[in-house]
């Protein structure tokens, strides 16, 4: 459902992704894993086309997007950093983006209801706590049952009870056949939700494996693993 | 779409109140000038430097004001299915429209009280025409820097240069070249200032007699003829535009 | 004394004006009956009075001149002359009179003209209710309205003169008056005065002239209530003054003229109660004038007031009406307790700088105007008026 080819972007003369090459599947959950600053957050905005690449391709559902806006109908986003507009009302943000989305009229509340947005609706987005702008972004990116979604560290400020709603309803989706890319610093989400794993290093894909092959391959947990393999690749690089 | 985006918009700049302060600060000032004067004609010349100061000054600081306020809503936009190009153009336009409105109750109801004026119908349009011209300029101040301080100094700049240091520089010139005919060259070059084409639309009407004595007489026949008025039409439309679509065209590559 | 009628028609005895004219004796009158008489060239060395029945019509075809007269108590009246020659070499009129006194033309209607009306050497006439229609094109190939060389004791009254170089010329001439005429879209003047001294000129209207009034190397003029309207062009005036003395010009209105009044090289003149109203300039003094007084003048609706290209100033400005005045009268007396400048920064520069009236009202000018309202330098602390008017005056 989602592919790239030769992704490139930079910023000025810093190169933030390079050729990156990738193809997600539908029904599967991947992880996106990588240092600060690797290019994370970068590559699923230009999926998003909040960031423009200098080149290369990225096809949703087999289209290539480039000039494209509709594709986004597919698409439910939360960012990492939730910079919706300070002075609006929560339920005046939710108002708009259903106002906006002509294409859907059956919205999903899950998130809505079990994050209790309600109580909070009559607040200035701005007013928020961290974790309750989260929950408000979370509920939007899930509102129009999206067949993609995009979570840019989704759990970041979330308390625990908060946590684990939003993974049950990750795995939900996944389970309902979408294609959900999470980008996470966490290891347990990360073993607990993906199926697959991506890592970033310096803008390009350092690997790309499936988890139990990830796991099956060093013994252990996810995160030990995962330093092995990093450490290999280095190691083999320094040959 | 397009429609739809503007209404938030409107919505959003009709909470800010500044546009209900400057509607207010106009009329009050236009009512005050007519009321203190009694005479339309030299109310007219009162407005004419006010609108000619005040138009292009509150266009481009507000206008990257808001641009760079509406980054937030604009990025809550690009997340769903909806076309750069329409938010660039509905806030172009919402934003143009509303300090054209603003403009034309608060300057436009005391004129059309005391009675319409070609030079007052003259002064409306022009001041329309500069709030377009001067929002776009303010877009691609705003586009072309991220940091919101540099984007209002670079406004700042355009206006200081627009409203001052052009016609310093024409001053300038004259003095330094008495000597030779510059009718034409300076026609020219006051033609090309968006805020000189209006203030000598408006003087055809106002200061006619003063004008007739030189070059005055060059530009009457000029934009007497209807080339001269579709030119300065042309040229208005086209201030308007081009920097408008310059910062769309940023706009479009531009990073959230 | 009384003469005899001699009759002039196509079907008359006296067929053409010639003959007419060679027929009289001094006293006598010549009828010019209805119809065109194509003549030139005429001359009548007798007193006579010729008189155009209506639709009497000289028409000269453009081979010469029309009729001179070159004797006392002569006069013409009701006739049509037209289609003048115009010449380089000669100054071709459609009626002259030479070395005489007591002379009339009234009424005729002069079309087509190089010189309309010329008086040379002559005294005690009186030109009246005539309408002269030239078609000038050039300075150089046209010729004036109404021209008096040499003259004294003329009255001009209640003529239309237009399609001149100048609608009426005066040079060398005195003690004449020219009052209630129409003068307009005269290339060069609508009334010259040149070398002429005690003269006056009243209630005459001047429209769209190349300038409206030349007043030149005179003195004792009497300037009274003409309207000076919408002379306007490249060095146009409402009224132009060079070297003139001790003359008064009272109760005009100028307006809508590029510059109202223009004089340089005057000295004492008395400017009372004129109007000046949505002028360019109201009034442009150069250096060269002095001691000159201006009061109880409207100034309304001027791009400038005064404009004046020197830093001193001899010239009394007092009890002036300025519409751009904006002090106030605490006692109310009707008079500011500030005094009003007349003259801006601005207009001295655009003294040096014409071209610059393109940056009129821009914000920059109005800076620059600002900033030497605050701190003087350039124009003459004297150049005020100590006791501005705070309401309109109403002449009338
Ligand atoms: N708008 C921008 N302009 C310039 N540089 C940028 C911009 N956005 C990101 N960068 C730079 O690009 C690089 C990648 O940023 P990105 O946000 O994609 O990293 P990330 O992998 O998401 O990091 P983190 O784990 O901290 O979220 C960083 O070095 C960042 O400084
Ligand atoms: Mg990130």
């Amino acid at each position: 459902m989602i592919r790239t080819e030769k992704l490139k972007k930079k910023y000025g003369r810093f190169e933030v992704l390079k050729d990156i090459d990738i193809n997600l599947a539908q029904g599967q959950v991947t992880g996106l894993m990588g240092p600060n600053g690797s290019g994370k957050s970068t590559f699923l905005k230009s999926i998003l086309g909040l960031v423009i690449p200098d080149s290369g391709k990225i096809f949703v559902k087999e289209k290539d997007i480039k000039n494209k806006f509709d594709y986004r109908k597919y698409i439910g986003y939360m960012p990492q950093t939730a910079n919706y507009p300070e002075n609006l009302k929560v339920k005046e943000l939710f108002k708009i983006v259903k106002d906006i989305r002509t294409d859907k009229k059956d919205y999903d509340y899950e998130l809505y209801e079990n994050f209790r947005i309600g109580e909070t609706e009559n607040k200035f987005f701005g007013q928020l706590s961290g974790g309750y702008k989260q929950r408000v972004t979370a509920a939007v990116a899930f509102l129009f049952d999206p067949e993609i979604l995009i979570l840019d560290e989704p759990t970041s400020s979330l308390d625990p009870v908060s946590v684990e709603i939003l993974k049950e309803k990750i795995i939900k989706s996944k389970t309902d056949g979408k294609l959900v890319l999470v980008c996470s610093h966490l290891v347990p989400d990360v073993s607990e939700l993906a199926d697959r794993l991506v890592y970033l290093l310096e803008g390009k894909i350092l690997f790309d494996k499936l988890i139990p092959e990830i796991v099956n391959g060093s013994g252990g947990t996810l995160g030990q693993s995962i330093k092995k393999i990093i450490e290999k690749i280095n190691s083999d690089n320094e040959c | 779409m397009s429609v739809k985006i503007l209404k938030y918009i409107f919505l959003e700049l009709v909470r800010s109140k500044f546009i209900l302060i400057y509607t207010a600060f106009l009329f009050t000032f236009s009512f005050a000038v007519i009321y203190i004067g009694h005479d339309t004609a030299k109310a007219v010349v009162t407005l004419l430097n006010i609108s000619l100061f005040v138009v292009p000054l509150v266009s481009l600081i507000f206008g990257t004001i808001h641009f760079y306020n509406s980054g937030e809503y604009i990025q809550l936009l690009l997340t769903q299915p909806v076309n750069r190009r329409s938010i660039f153009l509905a806030e172009y336009f919402g934003l143009s429209f509303s300090l054209s409105a603003a403009f034309l109750a608060g300057a436009g109801l005391p004129l059309l009280i005391y009675g319409l004026s070609i030079s007052a119908a003259l002064l409306l349009f022009t001041g329309v025409m500069l709030t377009f011209i001067f929002v776009s300029l303010s877009f691609l101040s705003s586009v072309l820097n991220k940091d919101k301080v540099k984007g209002i100094g670079l406004s700042v700049i355009i206006w200081l240069v627009m409203s001052l240091i052009y016609d310093g520089l024409i001053l300038v010139i004259l003095f330094a070249f008495s000597e030779y005919p510059l009718e034409k060259f300076i026609l020219i070059l006051t033609t090309l200032n968006p805020v000189d084409l209006s203030r000598i639309l408006i003087l055809l009407q106002l200061d006619i007699s003063a004008l007739m004595g030189f070059t005055g007489a060059l530009f009457r026949d000029f934009f007497g003829s209807i080339t001269g008025m579709v030119t300065a039409l042309i040229l208005l439309l086209l201030w308007a535009a081009l920097p408008g679509l310059a910062a769309l065209k940023v706009f479009s590559k531009k990073n959230f | 004394m009384s003469g005899k009628d001699i009759e002039v028609c196509s079907e008359c005895n006296v067929k053409t004006i010639r003959e007419a004219i060679d027929l009289t004796e001094d006293g006598d009158r010549i009828i010019i009956k209805k119809g065109i008489y194509r003549e030139y060239d005429l001359t009548a060395d007798r007193s006579v009075e010729i008189v155009g029945e209506a639709g009497a019509e000289l028409d000269i075809d453009f081979k010469g001149g029309g009729i001179t007269l070159t004797k006392d108590n002569s006069a013409i009246s009701g006739l049509t002359v037209k289609n003048m020659t115009v010449s380089y070499v000669k100054d071709l009129s459609a009626i002259r009179i030479e070395n005489s006194k007591d002379c009339r033309i009234y009424n005729n209607f002069l079309k087509n003209t190089f010189f309309g009306i010329y008086l040379a050497n002559s005294s005690s006439v009186e030109i009246s209710g005539n309408y002269i229609e030239g078609n000038a094109d050039t300075e150089t190939s046209s010729g004036n309205g109404i021209h008096l060389w040499k003259c004294g004791g003329v009255k001009i009254e209640g003529n239309r003169i237009s399609g001149h170089r100048d609608g009426v010329y005066l040079e060398f001439v005195d003690s004449s008056s020219v009052r209630n005429n129409y003068s307009e879209k005269n290339l060069r003047y609508g009334l010259h005065f040149m070398y002429s001294d005690n003269n006056s000129y009243t209630q005459n209207i001047f429209r769209d002239n190349g300038a409206g009034v030349a007043v030149m190397f005179s003195e004792f003029i009497e300037m009274t209530e003409n309207s000076f309207i919408q002379n306007r062009g490249a060095a146009s005036f409402g009224l132009l003054l060079k070297d003139i003395k001790r003359s008064v010009i009272s109760r005009n209105s100028f307006s809508e003229n590029t510059n109202g009044i223009y004089m340089e090289g005057c000295n004492d003149l008395e400017m009372m109660e004129n109007e000046f109203y949505s002028n360019g300039w109201a009034l442009k003094i150069m250096g060269s004038c002095t001691d000159n007084i201006l009061i109880r003048n409207n100034f309304i609706d001027n791009t400038f007031d005064i404009s004046s290209n020197s830093s001193r100033n001899t010239n009394k400005y007092s009890e002036n009406y300025w519409d751009k005045y904006e002090g106030y009268d605490l006692n109310k007396d009707g008079t500011g307790d500030v005094p009003y400048r007349p003259v801006s920064f601005y207009s001295m520069l655009l003294e040096k700088i014409p071209d610059g009236v393109i940056l009129l009202r821009s914000f920059m000018v109005d800076l620059l105007d600002f900033t030497e309202k605050a701190i003087p330098v350039f124009i003459p602390e004297t150049l005020a008026d100590e006791n501005p008017r705070m309401q309109m005056y109403d002449y009338d």
